[in-house]
């Protein structure tokens, strides 16, 4: 930085000269560079908010494989752009540090979570349901045909996409799990 | 210069969801400000600071006239006559093209000069890194065309973002239709660029008295008296800027 | 509104800067009452005083919309001789059998003028309602009502004695502003200011809306809550018109579709019933009785075999009855309580849960921990490790004794899921629209969608099958979704699809009428038919709001066929003109012979006003031209409920199941078809509890935390738990604001902090005072919380409507105490002692 420059961005001269700091000089190379960085994003996802049901419409903002924003979608005659609390606080759901990312599995009696591969994981699942759904399976009950089995319940949130909803219930109803419930039900 | 942007918020209309305070902190990456109780009806947060830019002010009045329960979302008022920028000694603080107040963070070095300057008791140093920040009517998103996230995300429209004379004018009519409907108490606060401060780039439409709402009700700006105090001040600095500049100059 | 749906609240704020006046009713003045114009706080569980108290208004003062009362309602239907009323017997309706506390309906019927409400015998009617009422099957009636005969008798001049317009009259007699008072705590001005803008607001002209949430439906009595609204909407001709309805807002972002597409226990995709082992036998057999054959639910067998093909596809023939007997069959109450006591007992083993914190979400938080740790295996999925998952590691019970870790023998799968951002599908909003939600990029780790897991899960048990028939509907079922990207994600696109349904020429259909019962059409849902017409993801549009009406017919896509006002035939008169230009919507047009407007028309396009169906119609082909409630048997709205309902043709006032007040209206205090558990693990309040609580949400959390507590930026805005009283109860009772109080009920005792606020005002009940006690129900002990605090939902009971199994969370008895609660033994102590009485 030259002697010029250095008076120039020096307060006292600034102040004097400037008029109450308008002038370019306060300003620093980071200011100068500041854009807004969605204005970045590599691209835009048109989402929907997760929390409640007026079901605001989001703009997701990803730059370098990361969410960098996530706000109102102008365009939604719902929501006109806008968000409540929950919604704006959207990008911290997503992007929060200690959001659980690997599977956790407890034995029984165990005192504490041991790691297991998702792989491993799956197949102990369904090593599970179908040895529960045998042990368990009625196929009448009182005389009368039910096929079914009351060893298998599930109780699923109300986040849970239609296309969710709908495997589960498919893939539930086909080996027979009748106690299949939702948020809706409380 | 651009127009002069400012905020209007319209408390008659603020339902105290506070999309303001996290919009704020999720654009501008503010951390979060402790998490106290305070058992002061629906509010946590308790004021502005360096780390709420945004704070939504709740106000329990059930009385014999009636029952309110008012709610205000306070920002950093970005006065006319901003003190903060006037005594800030290293240049963070400055004025935008838009005729806002902002600190630049990678320019101040905490000297805190500034937080006793404001009138309004906004800006603020960060206990972590010592340095000063407050509300930039997220001067990012603005250079963007963008207006700001607590504007954006305010359910009602009560956070309105734009030019200040338009928002003036339209915050003259909402006071006119409160009046008609018969809510006296209606009042603008920081919209006159007579008052104290010469008016603020973020004013508001209050429904009671701004002591109410935590606010001064007569705010001047600190440095008022600096015009004045300058004409020595300055005279001073020069001739040291002068000694100074000599002072290189041999050395170069 | 304000608290919850913030900003879906603008809408109101729009209306009430055109001059809307907007009243709330709530227990508590919350951030919705501070915008309101009038606030009226009522006592929780009282609602149906308020609401019978307003329809008594309506019909004492003849402020009914008689011309749309008269031509879209059963308000001059007949009723049987054999009904007797609440009135005649003491707070029971005709047809209660003590023994089983169920209602046998016969007796609600029409009047059988040679048509007899149904086909089946007295003896039939009382068996089967029975079912009905022990299997929830009132669920069924999410996209229509029960079955009735579309021409009973009828008295156009409403002077029958036994015409429902007259049966209303005589019901909602001492509904009157006075027990409005003594019951809800409602002044008899504030009750007038309200009845009077109710009526001024509605009639040709104008209209008015009522929108509720699980403050109406958290109660024994909820359905009839609801049923109350709708009674007053239709004498006030409010239904199908722009801006009138009952509008449910429903608090999670896709409830409606998780009932549409149920995951529930007693319908199947698009309210079709689960067959029950004890009714149903057959396709036929089912068919009979699932729905009526008149009105759109006449084409049930189009919607089951699609159903049936869209599952089972080329193994569904018409010789194996479309597979109808691979679909497993309900014998009574399988409902996610019940599922809980079986965990206790032992029946049931295995147990997902799949975004949901049932430890901390569902009443009885003790009854529902136990029935984890007597689960064999739980495979908990979520974005945070929720107290569901980990109740053997640091559950409340550890704490007092009642369980130790090395004893629970549940084995523990935590799966990571995936946000909502990070996969593609739909969500329902609250208006029956669904809105796709583009993948903003994939999940890391092992983080996966709900859909990623079923699909691979549903792979997995198929690669595991045997040959014998127990399997077959396994490895029959068709489950062979196109997998992309790095996690070999199935294709949600392609569910969508296969839920749109196709033809026979293998195309998507454009909409249910393109259903068919032969098995040509494969349809997963039937009323989701025609969101994928033209091989376009119709949910997925998006034309900006600003370019197009205010109706926005082109983002999204609602359900049924893209209606966004259901019912909106009744927004025209008989003859099809609008009621008034100020409030036109749907209109018939004369000259090009179709309904027409800015919405689709919920109504057959081209069936004109004067359309008489002929005798013996059935589906559509039995709905007049001027009957605008196509999905009910006889096109007409029911001010008056003659089947479908467990307790009651009418909503009469109950108390809540626990309740400090008795009954003024009748001497039966609480609903008496309600449907209790008595459990020790769960056990009811004595009389010993002197407080209404009521449980809620906060607009800076969601629901049991796991989405709130997790997230900084709103756990600092609501860090802790705590109680809302007021100021006087906190004198009576010793609590000081920012302090702490302890809440008990004799199912726990929990601590929370104390806000006093003269928001929270006391009653006068019965002449005396009753006191409220508020609780948000967000807080649990862990769930990856930033902040935690003791669970509301330890306190309630689990004690349910009879009709959709929905428990009472709104309004239950509990006692308060100063300072913070015991601990360890001592706490089980505290309770037992409460529970000696």
């Amino acid at each position: 930085m030259g002697l010029g420059g250095w008076i120039a961005r020096w307060p006292v001269y600034r102040q004097l000269t400037g008029a109450d700091g308008r002038g370019a000089a306060a300003r620093s190379a980071r200011t100068d560079a500041l854009r807004p960085r969605t204005a970045e994003a590599d691209h835009v996802a048109r989402s929907v908010c997760p929390f409640c049901a007026v079901g605001c419409g989001q703009l997701v903002y990803v730059k370098d494989g990361r969410v960098t924003q996530i706000e109102g979608d102008p365009d939604s005659p719902i929501s006109r752009g806008r968000l409540c609390p929950k919604g704006s606080a959207s990008k911290q759901l997503v992007t929060r540090p200690d959001r659980p990312s690997t599977v956790l599995y407890r034995r029984p009696h165990g005192t504490e979570w041991e790691s297991l591969d998702l792989d491993t994981a799956m197949d102990m699942i369904a090593d599970r349901v179908v040895a529960t759904r045998r042990e368990t399976w009625q196929q009448t009950f009182d005389g009368m045909v039910v096929r079914r089995t009351l060893g298998i319940a599930s109780l699923g949130g109300a986040t849970l996409d239609n296309e969710e909803n709908y495997l589960m219930k498919k893939l539930y109803t086909a080996m027979g799990a009748v106690q299949i419930e939702n948020q809706a039900r409380i | 210069m651009a127009e002069r942007m400012g905020f209007f918020t319209d408390t008659s209309v603020c339902i105290g969801c506070k999309a303001c305070e996290v919009a704020c902190k999720e654009w501008n990456d503010v951390p979060d400000d402790g998490f106290l109780f305070r058992a002061t009806s629906y509010d946590n947060t308790g004021g502005l600071g360096a780390d709420t830019w945004r704070h939504v002010a709740f106000v329990e009045q059930f009385t014999r006239q009636g029952d309110s329960w008012l709610m205000a979302s306070d920002v950093c008022k970005h006065c006319t006559h901003a003190a903060c920028l006037d005594v800030c000694p290293t240049g963070a603080l400055f004025r935008t093209e838009f005729d806002t107040v902002v600190v630049q963070p990678d320019v101040c070095n905490g000297c805190g000069y500034c937080v006793p300057a404001c009138p309004y008791g906004v800006i603020d140093r960060r206990r972590d890194d010592g340095r000063a920040w407050k509300c930039t009517m997220c001067y990012d998103r603005l250079r963007g065309g963008l207006e700001p996230a607590c504007a954006k995300a305010c359910p009602t429209d009560s956070i309105q973002f734009g030019p200040l004379e338009e928002l003036r004018a339209r915050a003259g009519e909402r006071l006119d239709t409160l009046h008609g409907a018969g809510v006296a108490e209606a009042r603008l606060y920081g919209e006159s660029p007579a008052d104290g401060v010469g008016g603020d780039g973020a004013f508001f439409l209050l429904l009671d008295e701004p002591e109410v709402y935590g606010l001064p009700p007569d705010p001047v700006v600190t440095t008022r008296d600096l015009p004045r105090m300058w004409a020595f001040a300055g005279t001073a600095a020069l001739s040291m800027a002068a000694a100074v500049a000599l002072s290189f100059a041999r050395r170069a | 509104m304000a608290e919850c749906h913030p900003v879906g609240f603008q809408w109101v704020m729009e209306a009430k800067a055109r001059g809307a006046e907007v009243f709330h009713i709530d227990p508590r003045y919350t951030r919705t009452s501070a915008m309101a114009d009038a606030h009226l706080p009522i006592r929780a569980g009282s609602d149906i005083v308020l609401l019978g108290a307003l329809i008594h208004h309506v019909l004492a003062g003849e402020h009914d919309f008689r011309e749309y009362v008269l031509a879209y309602t059963n308000a001059a239907t007949i009723v049987s001789e054999d009904f007797r009323d609440t009135e005649d017997l003491d707070g029971l309706f005709s047809g209660f059998d003590p023994a089983t506390r169920t209602y046998d309906p016969a007796s609600w019927a029409y009047e059988a003028g040679g048509d007899v409400s149904g086909a089946m015998s007295e003896g039939e009617h009382a068996a089967q309602a029975r079912l009905h009422a022990d299997s929830a099957r009132s669920d069924q009636y999410g996209s229509g009502g029960a079955t009735a005969h579309h021409r009973a008798r009828t008295d156009p001049t409403l002077r029958h004695p036994r015409c429902v317009y007259q049966v209303l009259k005589r019901h909602f007699a001492r509904y009157t502003p006075e027990m409005v008072e003594e019951l809800c705590g409602i002044p008899r001005a504030d009750f007038r200011r309200l009845a009077e803008a109710v009526v001024a607001n509605s009639g040709r002209e104008r209209t008015t809306a009522w929108v509720y949430s699980v403050g109406w439906t958290q109660h024994t009595v909820g359905v009839q809550y609801i049923r109350a609204a709708s009674i007053l909407q239709l004498l006030l001709g409010n239904v199908g018109r722009p801006g009138g309805g009952i509008l449910a807002l429903r608090g999670h972002a896709s409830i409606q579709g998780s009932t549409d597409i149920p995951t529930l226990f007693s319908i199947l995709p698009g309210y079709l019933p689960m067959p029950d082992a004890r009714m149903h036998g057959d396709l036929d057999g089912y068919l009979a009785h699932a729905a009526g054959d008149t009105g759109f639910w006449g084409n049930k067998r189009a919607y089951m075999v699609s159903l049936l093909k869209a599952w089972w596809g080329d193994a569904a023939t018409e010789d194996n009855d479309y597979c109808f007997g691979y679909l497993p069959s309900v014998t009574g109450d399988h409902g996610t309580y019940a599922t809980v006591l079986g965990q206790i007992d032992g029946t049931v083993k295995g147990y997902f849960v799949v975004g949901e914190n049932p430890a901390i979400g569902s009443a009885g938080g003790k009854a529902q921990r136990l029935g984890l740790a007597g689960l064999e295996w739980l495979v908990v999925r979520d974005m945070t490790l929720v107290e569901t998952a980990t109740f053997w590691k640091d559950g409340p019970e550890l704490e007092t004794g009642e369980m130790r870790t090395e004893d629970i023998a549940t084995e523990v799968f935590f799966l990571p899921a995936a946000s909502h951002v990070e996969k593609e599908g739909t969500f329902t909003q609250t208006q029956r629209l669904l809105q796709w939600r583009e993948k903003a990029l994939d999940p890391t780790g092992d983080r996966r969608s709900d859909l990623w897991f079923y699909h691979h899960l549903g792979k997995r048990i198929r690669r595991r099958l045997s040959e014998d028939d127990v399997d077959r509907p396994l490895r029959d079922l068709t489950w062979d979704y196109p997998e992309s990207g790095p996690h070999d994600d199935p294709s949600a696109e392609a569910v969508l699809r296969e839920i749109n349904g196709t033809g026979p020429d293998g195309r998507a259909l454009s909409g249910y009428t393109e259903l068919r019962p032969d098995g040509s059409t494969t349809c997963g849902c039937w009323i989701y038919c025609g969101v994928y017409a033209d091989e376009v993801n119709q949910a997925a549009r998006r034309r900006p709001g600003g370019e197009q009406s205010p109706v926005a017919l082109e983002w999204g896509w609602a359900w049924p066929a893209n209606r966004r006002i259901l019912y909106n035939r009744a927004s025209a008169d008989p003859e099809g003109r609008p009621w008034s230009e100020r409030k036109a919507y749907i209109r018939w047009d004369r000259d090009q012979r179709e309904w027409t407007g800015p919405d689709v028309p919920d109504f057959e396009r081209d069936k004109p006003p004067d359309y008489r169906p002929p005798e013996g119609a059935t589906a559509q082909a039995a709905i007049g031209g001027a009957d605008p409630f196509i999905m009910q048997s006889d096109g007409k709205g029911w001010l008056y409920v003659p089947a479908g309902l467990a307790d009651g043709p009418l909503p009469a006032h109950y108390e809540p199941h626990e309740s400090p007040v008795a009954n003024s209206l009748y001497g039966t205090r609480a609903n008496p078809a309600r449907r209790e558990y008595r459990r020790p693990e769960t056990p009811y309040n004595s009389a010993r509890f002197p407080y209404v609580i009521t449980t809620y949400r906060l607009t800076e959390h969601h629901t049991a935390g796991g989405m709130s507590r997790t997230l900084p930026y709103l756990a600092e805005l609501q860090p802790e738990m705590f109680c809302e009283v007021s100021p006087e109860l906190a004198a009576e009772v010793g609590l000081v604001n920012g302090g702490w109080a302890t809440i008990v009920t004799s199912r726990s005792a929990i601590e929370a902090r104390v806000l006093v606020s003269p928001r929270i005002r006391p009653l006068r009940v019965q002449g005396r005072t009753i006191h409220q006690v508020g609780v948000p129900y967000h807080w649990g002990w862990a769930g990856g919380g930033v902040v935690t605090g003791d669970a509301a939902n330890d306190l309630m009971p689990i004690v349910l409507d009879p009709n959709v199994y929905i428990q009472e969370s709104k309004a239950a008895t509990c006692d308060l105490l100063p300072g913070r609660r015991p601990h360890g033994r001592a706490l089980l102590d505290l309770i037992e002692e409460y529970r000696r009485g």
